[in-house]
C-alpha cells in the first residue's frame, strides 16, 4: 500500500463524527494525497533531468528496435547522438496517425510478439483503424498514471469506481479498469449499454465515482430521471471522470448541475495507451506526467512551438513506452500547456481542457466552425436540451448550417410567437460566436440520438 | 386569482411536434390506449414544426400520459367561450375583448350539439378576461361542463 488517505489522526482534528468513509470524503474538505509524491512534487529542474535522460535513452531505443523509426530518422538526417538537451527534441521528425495506419497493424511495435501482453485498436473515427500493443510494463505504467491521477482527485481504497466506458478494443474500459485496481478502489465493470441495470447497480453498490464519455453519463442522467432516480439524493456518486471526446466547460457545469456531482475530464488517446491523465482536485488543468511523456504545443500551420498558456496543436513524446514509443507524435487535439506548477503542490506541467481536434474542424462558407464552439454556446443557453446535431449540407454553390436542438420542457410555449423567439435567439447566439448565420431546427424530444460511447455531433451532407 | 376564477379556466394540452408525417398519429395513438376523448383540437403550424392544442376530457391525466412517453407537453389555462350558433355571436365576443383592450394569443372555436359555438381562447391578461366577460353576461364553460359536450 503505497498511500492511506485521511488516516484517523488527520481526522481528528476537523471535529466531526464521522463513520461511513463516503461522508468522510465529502465533509473533510481537505487536499487528496499523492499516489508517489516523490515523483509527483518533484522539483522542476529534476524533472526535466529525468525527462532529459529518458529522451536521450529513447532514441536510441526506437533506433535500435524499430525499422520504422531507424529509416525515419536516417531520411531526416538526424540520429540518436543527435539528442542531448531536451531542447534537441526539435531536432526529431513527427509522427502522425497516418505512419501507424500505413504500417498497419504492427509495423511500428519495438518489440515482437512473444513481449506483447495485449492489444487495443482505435475506434477509427477518423479513419481505418489502428492497432497498439503493450508489454507487461506498458500496461503497468498506464494503470498507474491513471491510479496517480485517480489519487488527485481523492479517489481512494473506499471508492467504488463504475467503469461504463466500453470494454474491448476501446482503451476507455480496460484502461480505467486497471488503474483503478491499481489504486485499490472497487471497480464495477459495467462497460457502456444496459443503462437501467447499470443504475439499479449505481445505487444498490453504492458506485461514489463513474469514468465514461460525458455524452453517455447524460444519457444516464435522462434515463435515470424516467425510472424515478434522483442521482443527487438517491445513490452515493460523487464525481465522474469524463472523456474520450471533446466536451466543454458549459456541459461540464451541466452535467454538475443536473447531478450534483463533480464532473472532472480525463485525457489520453488510444496511441498513446488510452485513457491517462486527469485534473486534480484544483481542476485548472490536466496533469500530464512528465516522467513518462514530453508536452509539446506547437501552431498546427507552422509546427513552430507557442509560448506557455497559448493555444496550439498537441504533440506528444512517450518516454517510458516499450511496445509502442513514439516521437513527437502530432495528437491533433488543441489545448494550451500551463507549466507552472500546481496549487496541488505537483510539478508536472498542465494541458488545458481539449478545446476541438484540428481534424473536427468544419469549414462552412469559408468559415471555420468546430463543434465544441456550437456545444458552449447550446449549453449557455438555458431554454436547449443536452443534445444536439450539426447538419451542413450544400444546396447549390451553398454551404449551409442548421443546428438541431430538442429544447427543455419548461422552455415549451403554445404561443407560435414565443418557439420562433427562441429560434431566434439560439441562432442569434451562434451567429455572434461563429459569424455564420446558422438555421435552428427545434426537434422533439428523444429524436437526437443517444450516445453509449463516443457522440456524432456533425452530419456533413457535403460530396467533394 | 380572484375567488372562483379556477373554475371558469379550461387546461388546455398544448404539444410539440416536429412537422413530419406520423407525429400525429403517434400523439393520438397515446390517447386512444389511454382512453382519452378529445374534445377540440388545433394545430398550429410554423414551417418546421407545429403545436398541437387540444381540449380533452380528462386534461391532468391526459398531460401524464403524454409526459411520461416522453412529449413535451404543457397544460395551459385558456377560456371556453359559450356563443349562440347564430350570426353575430363571434362578433359580439370580439367587441367586448376589444373595447377592454383584451389581446387574444390565438381562438379556435366549434359548434356543439346543444346548438351552441364553443370559442376556445388563450389572452393575454386571463383575469381581466374573465372578468370582463362576465359583466357582459357571456358565458364562460368550466371543466366539468365540458366534460359533458
Amino acid at each position: 500500500m503505497k498511500i492511506e488517505i485521511y488516516p484517523k489522526s488527520k481526522l481528528e482534528n476537523t471535529g466531526h463524527e464521522i463513520e461511513s468513509p463516503y461522508i468522510r470524503l465529502k465533509s473533510v474538505n481537505k487536499m487528496p494525497e499523492y499516489w508517489d509524491p516523490e515523483i509527483e512534487t518533484m522539483p522542476v529542474e529534476d524533472l526535466r533531468k529525468l525527462q532529459e535522460k529518458k529522451l536521450k535513452e529513447l532514441v536510441h531505443y526506437v533506433y535500435e528496435n524499430s525499422p520504422f523509426y531507424r529509416k525515419r530518422f536516417d531520411e531526416y538526417g538526424v540520429g540518436p547522438e543527435d539528442i542531448q538537451t531536451l531542447e534537441d527534441v526539435r531536432k526529431l521528425p513527427f509522427t502522425f496517425k497516418q505512419d501507424l495506419r500505413d504500417t498497419y497493424p504492427t509495423g511500428m511495435f519495438c518489440v515482437p510478439n512473444s513481449k506483447l501482453v495485449r492489444f487495443h485498436a482505435s475506434s477509427g473515427t477518423t479513419g481505418k483503424p489502428t492497432v497498439v500493443g503493450y508489454t507487461q510494463k506498458d500496461i503497468d505504467e498506464w494503470a498507474e498514471s491513471l491510479a496517480r491521477a485517480f489519487t488527485s482527485v481523492g479517489v481512494g481504497k473506499d471508492d467504488i469506481l463504475q467503469v461504463s466506458y466500453g470494454y474491448g478494443l476501446f482503451t476507455g474500459g480496460l484502461g480505467a479498469h486497471y488503474g483503478s485496481e491499481k489504486l485499490g478502489s472497487t471497480v464495477l465493470p459495467t462497460s457502456s449499454g444496459n443503462t437501467e441495470r447499470q443504475l439499479e447497480l449505481m445505487k444498490d453498490l453504492g458506485t461514489t465515482a463513474i469514468a465514461c464519455t460525458p455524452s453517455y453519463f447524460l444519457y444516464m442522467i435522462e434515463t435515470a430521471r424516467k425510472m424515478g432516480i434522483n442521482i443527487r439524493d438517491e445513490t452515493k456518486l460523487k464525481m465522474g471522470f469524463f472523456g474520450a471526446e471533446p466536451w466543454s466547460e458549459e456541459l461540464k457545469k451541466r452535467i454538475e448541475d443536473e447531478s450534483g456531482i463533480k464532473a472532472y475530464d480525463i485525457y489520453g488517446t488510444s496511441e498513446l495507451s488510452g485513457p491517462l491523465f486527469t485534473e486534480c482536485s484544483e481542476q485548472c488543468g490536466i496533469h500530464v506526467w512528465a516522467d513518462k511523456f514530453m508536452v509539446e504545443i506547437l501552431d498546427p500551420e507552422t509546427g513552430e512551438p507557442v509560448s506557455d498558456g497559448v493555444s496550439g496543436e498537441l504533440v506528444i513524446t512517450t518516454l517510458t513506452k516499450e511496445a509502442l514509443p513514439l516521437i513527437r507524435y502530432r495528437v491533433k487535439d488543441l489545448t494550451r500547456k500551463l507549466s507552472e506548477p500546481c496549487k496541488c503542490g505537483r510539478t508536472h506541467p498542465r494541458i488545458t481542457r481539449i478545446s476541438g481536434r484540428s481534424d473536427d474542424m468544419i469549414i462552412v462558407r469559408g468559415i471555420n466552425v468546430f463543434p465544441g464552439q456550437v456545444e458552449s454556446v447550446l449549453m449557455n443557453i438555458p431554454e436547449v436540451g443536452n443534445h444536439f446535431m450539426i447538419i451542413i449540407d450544400r444546396i447549390g454553390p451553398l454551404d449551409s448550417i442548421k443546428v438541431q436542438i430538442e429544447m427543455h420542457e419548461s422552455a415549451f410555449s403554445d404561443r407560435v410567437s414565443d418557439m420562433m423567439a427562441l429560434k431566434k435567439k439560439i441562432a442569434g447566439a451562434l451567429k455572434s460566436v461563429l459569424s455564420l448565420a446558422v438555421e435552428v431546427e427545434l426537434v422533439e424530444h428523444g429524436y437526437l440520438p443517444r450516445s453509449e460511447g463516443k457522440s456524432k455531433k456533425v452530419i456533413d451532407n457535403r460530396k467533394f | 386569482m380572484g375567488a372562483g376564477m379556477e373554475d371558469k379556466i379550461i387546461k388546455q394540452i398544448s404539444l410539440f411536434a416536429e412537422n413530419k408525417p406520423g407525429r400525429l398519429a403517434n400523439v393520438t395513438n397515446k390517447l386512444k390506449s389511454a382512453g382519452i376523448n378529445i374534445r377540440a383540437f388545433t394545430i398550429a403550424e410554423s414551417g418546421d414544426f407545429g403545436i398541437i392544442r387540444m381540449v380533452v376530457d380528462n386534461s391532468d391525466y391526459a398531460y401524464n400520459v403524454l409526459h411520461n412517453a416522453g412529449f413535451t407537453v404543457s397544460e395551459t389555462s385558456v377560456l371556453g367561450i359559450e356563443m349562440e350558433d347564430v350570426p353575430g355571436s363571434m362578433s359580439r365576443i370580439a367587441e367586448v375583448f376589444g373595447k377592454a383592450k383584451i389581446n387574444l394569443d390565438y381562438a379556435y372555436a366549434f359548434v356543439t350539439r346543444a346548438q351552441k359555438a364553443l370559442l376556445i381562447v388563450r389572452v393575454n391578461d386571463i383575469e381581466k378576461a374573465i372578468k370582463t366577460l362576465e359583466e357582459d353576461n357571456i358565458k364562460l364553460i368550466d371543466m366539468k361542463e365540458l366534460e359533458k359536450i
